[in-house]
Parts: C-alpha cells; sequence; structure tokens
C-alpha cells in the first residue's frame, strides 16, 4: 500500500548561510495493507522527518514514496500536485503529531467532531455523540468537553489529539510518538484503540519512544539510521 | 479522479506607468525591487499563476508592497490587468438562475469587456476589504447596503431582499433589529461583518477577503475569523484570503502562496510552508513570526 524508495530529506537554511542539515537518508520500507510498521531510531534519526514526508508537511528532496490511493491510484507522494495531497489527506491519510495542533475557540468535543462534519456527511447532532463517546473511551472527564482543549493538561491534549485523527478512520494512520505523555492507564486505552482500528484494515505507521510497547504493538519494525548513537 | 479548478490563472500582471521592454526583467525579488530600472514603471504584480480548486481556501502572504491587494483587485476587475489570463470553470451549476449573455466557461476573462466583466463580478464573487469604506456605503442602511448588491445581481421584489438582508445578518450574527442603521454607527468588527453578509448576498461561488482582520483588536479578529471558518463549512465556497499574519493563515486556509515584489516566491501546503519553507524570503518570513 505504501513504498518508501530511498527516500531522503535534507533541510537547507538559506538564512543560516546556507546550512544544510540531513533529515532523513535513503529509507526504503513497505507497509501492506492492514499493517503496522514501527519506526525505530535514535533521537534525530529522522523518524518523525520521515512521517512528515509522507504526510507532505516536508518536501523530501530524493527518493520516492508509492501510496495505493483509493482517489488517484498509485501515486508518489514525494512530487504530486498539492491539491491532490488535500484531496488524500482528507480521505485516506491520517496524522497524529506529538502535540495537538489546537485551533483556538474550538471546544474539545468539536475539535474531534469535525472531521466528520467535513468527511462522512454526518449531522451535527451524530458527530457530536460520536465524538463524546470517544472521548469518554479515551477518560476525558465529561467536564472538559466543551472546554478550549488550549487549557489542557498535555496527556489530556494528547488524548484529544488522537481522538481527531482516529474517528474518521483513515485508511492509513501515522503517528508520531502518540503516547509520549500518556499515564499507564490512557496508554492501553490507545493502545487497545490502535489495535481495533487495526481490526478494522487500517494500515499504521508509527513512532513509540518505549520500545517494548512498540514490539508488542507493530507487525515489524523497521530501523532507521541504525549507525547513528543515541545523543538523548 | 481529474480534479478540476474553478479558477485558473496565468501570468496576471500589473504595471503601473509607461512600461517598457525591461519592466520585467529588471524587476522581481533578485532585484529586490518592483520598480523597473529603465522606466520607473512599477511592476505591480507579474507571472502570478495559480489555480483555485472548489471550496478551498487560499492564502496570500507577503511583506507590504508586495502586490496581495494588487492581485485581487485584478480578479475582482476592480483594476484591468496590464496582460495574463483568468478562466472561470465549470460554473454550469449555478448559470440557470444567472442572467449571463454570454456562457464564460472557458473564455479568458480578462480579455472580455467591461460590460461582461461586471456581469461575472455580479453572478459569481464577492470581496470584503480591510478598509469597510471601501466595501460600504456608510450612510445607507446595512439592509439597504446589502440591497444595492442584490440589485446588482438582479434582484427586484423589495419583500424578498429585505428577507435576504435579514437572514444573511443573522447569519453573521448582527441583531436584525438593527438592520436600518447605517454601517457608520457599527464598531469596526461588525462592519467587516456587514461587508461580508454584503459579499454573500449574491452566493457567491468565489470569495476575496483583503486583510479583513487587520486593525482589529484580536477578540473581534477571533469572531471575524470563526465566521468566515463557519461560512466555509456551510457554504463550500472557495476563497482566497490575503493577510500579513500567518495566524490567519494557519488558521484559515490549506494552501499558501508567498509574494515578494509582485512575483509569487513560493506556493504549497500551508504546513509545508510553515514547517519546510523552501524559498529564502519565506524562510525568513516564517522565522520572524514565531
Ligand atoms: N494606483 C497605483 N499607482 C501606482 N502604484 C501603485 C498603485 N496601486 C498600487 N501600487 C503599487 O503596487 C505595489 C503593490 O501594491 P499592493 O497594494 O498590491 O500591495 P500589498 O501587497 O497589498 O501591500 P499591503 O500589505 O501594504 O496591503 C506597491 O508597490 C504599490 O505602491
Ligand atoms: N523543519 C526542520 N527544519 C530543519 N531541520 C529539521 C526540521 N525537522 C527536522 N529537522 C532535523 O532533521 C533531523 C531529524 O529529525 P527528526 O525527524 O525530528 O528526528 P526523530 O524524530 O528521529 O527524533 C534532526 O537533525 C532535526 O533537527
Ligand atoms: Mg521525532
Ligand atoms: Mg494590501
Ligand atoms: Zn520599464
Amino acid at each position: 500500500m505504501l513504498k518508501a524508495d530511498n527516500l531522503s530529506k535534507v533541510f537547507n537554511i538559506h538564512i543560516l548561510g546556507d546550512k544544510v542539515i540531513e533529515g532523513c537518508e535513503n529509507i526504503s520500507f513497505h507497509v501492506s495493507k492492514g499493517e503496522f510498521l514501527g519506526l525505530a531510531g535514535p533521537s534525530g534519526a529522522g523518524k518523525s522527518t520521515i512521517l512528515k514526508c509522507i504526510y507532505r508537511t516536508y518536501l523530501a528532496t530524493g527518493g520516492d514514496i508509492w501510496y495505493d490511493s483509493i482517489l488517484y491510484g498509485q501515486v508518489n507522494l514525494a512530487t504530486i500536485a498539492d491539491p491532490m495531497v488535500i484531496g488524500i489527506r482528507h480521505k485516506e491519510i491520517g496524522y497524529v503529531s506529538q502535540f495537538l495542533k489546537v485551533i483556538p475557540r474550538v471546544s474539545a468535543i468539536d475539535v474531534v467532531a469535525e472531521p466528520l462534519l467535513t468527511r462522512n456527511g454526518a449531522s451535527a447532532n451524530e458527530a457530536r455523540k460520536k465524538a463524546g463517546e470517544l472521548l469518554e473511551r479515551l477518560n476525558i472527564p465529561a467536564r472538559l468537553l466543551d472546554a478550549y482543549p488550549a487549557t489542557f493538561s498535555g496527556g489530556e491534549q494528547q488524548r484529544v489529539n488522537i481522538a481527531r485523527a482516529v474517528i474518521w478512520k483513515p485508511r492509513l494512520l501515522l503517528l508520531d510518538e502518540p503516547t509520549a505523555s500518556l499515564d499507564r492507564e490512557s496508554v492501553s486505552i490507545v493502545v487497545e484503540l490502535l489495535r481495533e482500528m487495526k481490526e478494522q484494515g487500517t494500515s499504521m505507521i508509527g513512532i513509540f519512544h518505549d520500545n517494548e510497547l512498540m514490539e508488542s504493538i507493530t507487525d515489524r519494525v523497521y530501523r532507521v539510521n541504525p549507525e547513528i548513537s543515541d545523543v538523548g | 479522479m481529474p480534479i478540476a479548478p474553478i479558477l485558473d490563472v496565468k501570468n496576471l500582471t500589473k504595471i503601473f506607468g509607461k512600461g517598457c521592454p525591461l519592466c520585467h526583467d529588471s524587476t522581481g525579488p533578485e532585484h529586490e525591487t518592483n520598480v523597473c530600472r529603465r522606466c520607473g514603471s512599477v511592476v505591480a504584480c507579474s507571472d502570478v499563476s495559480f489555480e483555485l480548486y472548489l471550496g478551498e481556501i487560499l492564502g496570500i502572504v507577503g511583506e507590504s508592497g508586495s502586490g496581495k491587494s494588487t492581485v485581487v483587485k485584478l480578479l475582482h476587475f476592480d483594476w484591468d490587468a496590464t496582460f495574463g489570463e483568468m478562466y472561470f470553470q465549470n460554473t454550469e451549476d449555478r448559470k440557470q438562475n444567472i442572467d449571463m449573455t454570454i456562457d464564460i466557461d472557458g473564455k479568458n476573462l480578462i480579455a472580455l469587456s467591461p460590460f461582461i466583466k461586471r456581469q461575472t463580478r455580479n453572478a459569481f464573487m464577492g470581496v470584503v476589504y480591510q478598509n469597510p469604506h471601501l466595501g460600504l456605503r456608510m450612510d445607507v442602511s446595512s439592509g439597504g447596503n446589502i440591497a444595492e448588491r442584490l440589485i446588482m445581481a438582479n434582484w427586484r421584489n423589495i419583500a424578498m431582499m429585505r428577507d435576504r438582508a435579514s437572514g444573511l445578518l443573522e447569519k453573521i450574527e448582527i441583531p436584525v433589529e438593527r438592520m436600518d442603521e447605517p454601517p457608520r454607527n457599527f464598531s469596526g468588527g461588525m462592519q467587516q461583518r456587514v461587508q461580508i453578509a454584503k459579499a454573500l448576498s449574491n452566493e457567491p461561488l468565489l470569495l476575496f477577503l483583503d486583510e479583513i482582520t487587520t486593525g482589529l483588536d484580536v477578540s473581534v479578529q477571533a469572531r471575524v475569523l470563526d465566521l468566515i471558518r463557519k461560512l466555509q463549512r456551510e457554504l463550500q465556497l472557495s476563497m482566497i484570503v490575503v493577510s500579513h499574519d500567518f495566524g490567519v493563515i494557519r488558521l484559515l486556509c490549506q494552501r499558501t502562496m508567498v509574494m515578494k515584489y509582485g512575483r509569487i516566491v513560493e506556493k504549497g501546503l500551508t504546513d509545508q510552508i510553515l514547517e519546510d519553507p523552501q524559498h529564502p524570503y519565506t524562510q525568513i518570513l516564517v522565522s520572524s513570526q514565531l
């Protein structure tokens, strides 16, 4: 379903006198339909960079990212036109960033309901109902549903973030340390949620700081840049 | 599945002054000026090409004088382009209830007569300017401002126009009982909302918003932006949003173009522009915002 072929990303920082930063280099892996691939490697190895290249927040500077799109057929995510990326983000690929990008003045429940409203043509009531159920399942206290996530704790924000990405059931889900700031109980709820998604056919690529967790939840782990030593 | 743009713009150019063969090649980011070295003309924008898709909000950012408003004014036919092309596509569904003398699909609108341009504008476009004085008549009632626009779009029945105006004011959260008051009486944020109601009155396909929150205080800005988000969700409009504020762009736009000295130096997905800017100027712009 997705195949990274010699994917590389170099950042060219012109304002620092054309400084060149290596993001990731010669990354090759594939993800089959329904499979869960883990990305492991020391800090700075380029794991987040890989996910962002797939989601096209970063423009790859080398290699290809072949993806089997429902909308457009076989496409190279490294090079297809922006409007097609928008279409694919809308219908196919979801992304959980490490931190919630809060939408100002939108309550937690609406942040989570919104993807349903704009995608699956759900009614506002239906969408809010589903969002409420999901947030409840993620242990977000009912009193917070109508509050703005900007004021939430890190762990609460992260759960809102996960709910927002999971609720519309993307067919490929990119996860960048989704459990990093969660307590044990929340972690196990999230893990259960991801397992369910997988059972329902969602393919996933995930980064987890906890190796044991990663081994238990993924089908396979790809090591990014193993020769680089861990610098924290 | 092919995605067809509703608006296709090619090489849009506006030169103030008599112009000369050197105008294009002596201006732009690499020359750090928009003034022609030989003839002194101002190349307000040049080589501006892009596509706009149905339901999309496209942002334009750039420093003061970079040509953002010029692009909007050319697209809205406030000004005549020096040259360039502009095509509307797939306007079919809208045509039944619209009084157009010719079929504009696939025709270069820039080259059409002023009359057809006016018709096109009245049928398909709405605009909101930074300065409400440009978009509203301050001493005509708010309902009257909207009615004026409806008349231009060939509405005739007074009762229907009143209904439409009050419906619009409700949508933009202005109390209907204030419909007979002139915008002069209103706060800046309310004036912007009346402008938005007016711009929406002809049910445009395409809405231009030029720095509509600049100069408003922050809480009022927030309400206007929330209104735009709501309208986009409900109406499936395509919009072009001009702002020098990345906060506004990040909130509203899926794609963004960056302008400098009259040229587009970079365009891309908004998160890509913000997190992986390619052009040196965009890198400066983004890093000075954060
Ligand atoms: N009527 C005019 N005659 C001559 N030059 C003009 C005229 N109108 C605009 N210009 C010039 O065209 C250039 C682009 O102006 P424009 O208003 O499009 O800038 P902008 O990007 O909207 O800036 P701002 O952020 O300040 O609104 C500027 O150099 C401006 O001085
Ligand atoms: N937007 C960016 N601009 C410049 N350098 C970046 C950017 N994003 C990541 N990098 C650099 O790319 C390298 C890989 O980073 P990252 O992918 O975040 O690592 P990981 O997720 O494996 O810890 C690092 O040196 C990082 O500083
Ligand atoms: Mg990372
Ligand atoms: Mg301007
Ligand atoms: Zn010249």
